[in-house]
C-alpha cells in the first residue's frame, strides 16, 4: 500500500505543479458549460423570409403583420413578383419565400378558398423545417380568424375541429436549457477525463520516465492504480463544479437527488479514465493518444444522445449506442435532473456501467507492459 | 559466497523480426566488479542491458542477475538491480527531495531510510542549497550524478549504466567515476556502457561488442596486449572497423 502511497504523492506534486494543467482542469470545463448551451439552442428564430406580394390587400397586411409579430421572422424583402424574391433566396439572404397570388383576399371571401405558395432555402435543413411549419402554423391560425369573422353564427359548424393540446412533461416549458445543460456536463467529463489520462501517461512514456518505473518492482495495478485515482478525484471536483454552475449559474433546480448523479459519475469516470488508460497503452506518441482519443470521443458523442435523440436513430445505430457509455451517463443524467429518477430507474444503467468499468480497466492493465 | 558471479549470460539473443540485434552472447560480471561493456553504436549494447534489466524479453539464450532466473524471476531481478537509462529519467517537475523520495519510496524503503538516504545524497553530492529546487533547473552533469544516485537509493547489487557520462565536461565525468568507484567498494556491481576510452581504462573488465556479438572481452591490460596496441582506443578501432553494420 505504501508504493500506491508515494506514486499518488507524486501524480499529486505534479498536476498541482504544472498552473497549465489545472486551467485546463477547472477553467476550460466551466467556460464550455457556460457558453456552449447557449449556443446549442434548438429553438430557430431569426429566419429571414422574402414575400412576394402579388395581392396587396387588406388581407395580406394583416397576415403580414401577423407573421413579423410572431417575432422568429425577419422580413428581409417584400416585392410584388415571384422572381425578385427567388433571387433573395439565391444570394443566401432570404431562407424561406412567401408568394401570396393575386385575388387572395377576394377568393377568400367569395370562395372561401385560397392557397399560398412557400419556397424553403433547404441548404440549412433544420431552419428551413421548422421555418416552414411555424410559418404553416400561423397561417393556420390566421385562417380561423377569418373564419370566426365570417362565419359568425353558424348553425352547425361547417366543419368539426379536433383541438389537439400537448403539455410537456418534466420540462413545462420546453426549454433547452434545461436538456443542454446537464448533457454538455456530461459530455465535457468524457472529454477531459480521457484525455488527461491517455497523455498523462504517453507523456512519461515520451520523456522515459516510465521505463524507470518499469525496472522497479513497482507491481502494474499499483502504476494504473496511481494514474487513476487522482483523475477520478479531479473528475468529481469538476463535476461539481459543474453542478454549482447548473444550479446557480443556469437556475435549474435538478428533481432527482444529485447523490444519485455523484454515484452513478463516479462510476463513470472509471469507465471513462480506463478508456483513456487504454488508449496510452497501444499509443507512443502523444500525438498518437490525442488523434486515438479525438477519433472513439466523436463517435461516442455524436452518438450519445447530445445533440440528436437516439430514439430517432436507425435501428442498427441505436444497437451501437448499447456501446457507448456517455450515452448511459446523458440518459442517467437528464432522468435524475429532469425527472427525479431514483436508483432503482436506473439500476440497468448502473450495471452496464460497471460491466464496462471492469472490461476497459482489466484491458488496460493487461495489455500495459512492463517488459516488452 | 560459492556463486561470486552476480550476472551469468548464456547465449543471450534478442531477434527483431529478421534483425538479429544482440546474437549469442555469453558472459560472466563478479560481484563488485566494474564491467565495461564498449560497442560502436547500434551494435546491441542498449539491447543486451536492456534484457538484463527486465524490460526486454530474450528470444532465446539463458541468463541469471543477481542470482534469479531472468525468465521467471524478472521481478526479483528488479528489486535487486538499479538502472540509469540513456534518456534523463528522473521527474524534472519535482525537486531533488522529491525524486529522491519517490523512488526510495516505489523500492520500499521505510520513511526513516528514505530520510537518512535523502539527508546523505544531499550533502554527498554538495546540493544542499539546491535541495528544494526543480530537478530541471540543475545542470547536466549534477542531473547525471543525481540519477545515479537515485539509481542506488536502494542499494542494489548490480547498477546498470547506460552511458551515463554522455554529454558531460571531463571534471564531472572524473566526479562520476569517483561515484562509481564508491558504489563498487559497497560491493555494487557496476555494469556500464561508454564511449569514452579513457572510462574504459577504469574499469576492471571491458567486453566489446561488434555487430551483436562480444569480440573480445578481458582486462583493459590484458586487451592492450592481445591486440598489441597501447591504448584502449586503438584496441576498440581495431575491432569495431570490422563492423558490417551501420548505425
Amino acid at each position: 500500500m505504501s508504493v500506491l502511497k508515494y506514486l499518488l504523492q507524486k501524480e499529486f506534486r505534479q498536476i498541482f505543479r504544472d498552473p497549465s494543467i489545472l486551467k485546463i482542469i477547472f477553467i476550460m470545463p466551466a467556460l464550455q458549460l457556460i457558453i456552449i448551451p447557449l449556443a446549442a439552442d434548438y429553438e430557430v428564430r431569426n429566419i429571414n423570409l422574402s414575400i412576394a406580394d402579388h395581392d396587396h390587400s387588406v388581407y395580406t397586411q394583416q397576415m403580414i403583420q401577423k407573421i413579423k409579430s410572431s417575432g422568429y421572422f425577419k422580413l428581409v424583402n417584400y416585392s410584388s413578383t415571384f422572381q425578385e424574391a427567388f433571387t433573395s433566396i439565391e444570394s443566401d439572404k432570404a431562407d424561406i419565400v412567401l408568394e401570396i397570388p393575386a385575388n387572395f383576399e377576394q377568393n377568400i371571401v367569395r370562395e372561401d378558398h385560397a392557397s399560398l405558395f412557400i419556397a424553403v432555402n433547404a441548404v440549412n435543413g433544420m431552419k428551413a423545417n421548422l421555418g416552414a411549419s411555424y410559418l404553416q402554423n400561423i397561417i393556420l391560425n390566421y385562417n380561423n380568424q377569418i373564419r370566426t369573422k365570417w362565419i359568425q353564427f353558424p348553425p352547425i359548424p361547417p366543419q368539426t375541429n379536433i383541438k389537439v393540446s400537448v403539455s410537456n412533461w418534466f420540462n413545462p416549458m420546453m426549454s433547452y436549457k434545461y436538456f443542454m445543460v446537464p448533457a454538455v456536463l456530461a459530455t465535457l467529463l468524457t472529454l477531459l477525463g480521457t484525455f488527461l489520462t491517455a497523455l498523462n501517461i504517453v507523456r512519461e512514456k515520451e520523456i522515459g520516465t516510465i521505463e524507470q518505473i518499469n525496472v522497479t518492482p513497482v507491481k502494474k495495478y499499483h502504476f494504473i492504480l496511481g494514474k487513476l485515482i487522482p483523475f477520478w478525484i479531479l473528475g468529481l471536483a469538476v463535476l461539481t463544479i459543474g453542478f454549482l454552475i447548473m444550479r446557480f449559474g443556469y437556475q435549474i433546480h435538478p428533481v432527482g437527488n444529485m447523490l444519485i448523479v455523484y454515484l452513478f459519475a463516479s462510476l463513470y469516470l472509471l469507465v471513462i479514465l480506463g478508456l483513456g488508460l487504454l488508449i496510452s497503452t497501444y499509443a507512443d506518441t502523444q500525438q498518437q493518444a490525442m488523434l486515438i482519443s479525438f477519433f472513439l470521443l466523436m463517435i461516442f458523442i455524436m452518438l450519445g444522445g447530445l445533440f440528436t435523440s437516439i430514439d430517432s436513430m436507425p435501428d442498427w445505430v441505436q444497437k451501437l449506442t448499447w456501446l457507448n457509455p456517455v450515452s448511459y451517463f446523458i440518459e442517467v443524467i437528464r432522468m435524475v435532473v429532469l425527472k427525479g429518477s431514483g436508483l432503482s430507474d436506473i439500476k440497468n444503467h448502473i450495471f452496464v456501467i460497471i460491466g464496462f468499468a471492469i472490461f476497459l480497466n482489466s484491458w488496460a492493465v493487461w495489455n500495459y507492459k512492463k517488459t516488452t | 559466497m560459492i556463486n561470486q558471479n552476480v550476472i551469468i549470460a548464456e547465449g543471450l539473443t534478442k531477434i527483431f523480426g529478421n534483425f538479429v540485434a544482440v546474437d549469442h552472447i555469453s558472459f560472466e560480471v563478479a560481484k563488485g566488479e566494474i564491467f565495461g561493456f564498449l560497442g560502436a553504436n547500434g551494435a546491441g549494447k542498449t539491447t543486451a542491458m536492456r534484457m538484463l534489466c527486465g524490460l526486454s524479453t530474450p528470444s532465446s539464450g539463458k541468463a541469471t542477475v543477481a542470482g534469479f532466473d531472468l525468465f521467471k524471476d524478472t521481478e526479483q531481478i528488479k528489486k535487486s538491480i538499479g538502472y540509469m537509462s540513456q534518456k534523463f529519467s528522473l521527474y524534472e517537475d519535482l525537486t531533488i527531495r522529491e525524486n529522491i523520495q519517490f523512488y526510495g519510496g516505489i523500492y520500499g524503503l521505510s520513511k526513516k531510510q528514505i530520510q537518512e538516504k535523502t539527508t546523505y545524497l544531499v550533502e554527498h553530492l554538495h546540493l544542499q542549497n539546491y535541495q528544494n529546487s526543480l530537478v530541471k533547473s540543475l545542470p547536466l552533469g549534477w542531473k547525471q550524478k543525481l540519477a545515479f544516485s537515485v539509481a542506488i537509493v536502494h542499494d542494489p547489487a548490480i547498477v546498470f549504466l547506460d552511458e551515463p557520462t554522455g554529454g558531460v565536461d571531463p571534471v564531472t565525468r572524473r566526479e562520476f567515476w569517483e561515484l562509481i568507484y564508491d558504489a563498487s567498494e559497497r560491493g555494487i556491481t557496476v555494469f556500464v556502457t561508454t564511449h569514452y576510452m579513457d572510462e574504459a581504462e577504469y574499469c576492471n573488465r571491458v567486453s566489446i561488442m561488434v555487430d551483436g556479438r562480444i569480440e573480445a572481452l578481458d582486462t583493459p591490460q590484458n586487451l592492450k596486449k592481445t591486440f598489441n596496441s597501447l591504448s584502449m582506443d586503438e584496441v576498440f578501432l581495431k575491432l569495431a572497423r570490422k563492423a558490417v553494420r551501420g548505425e
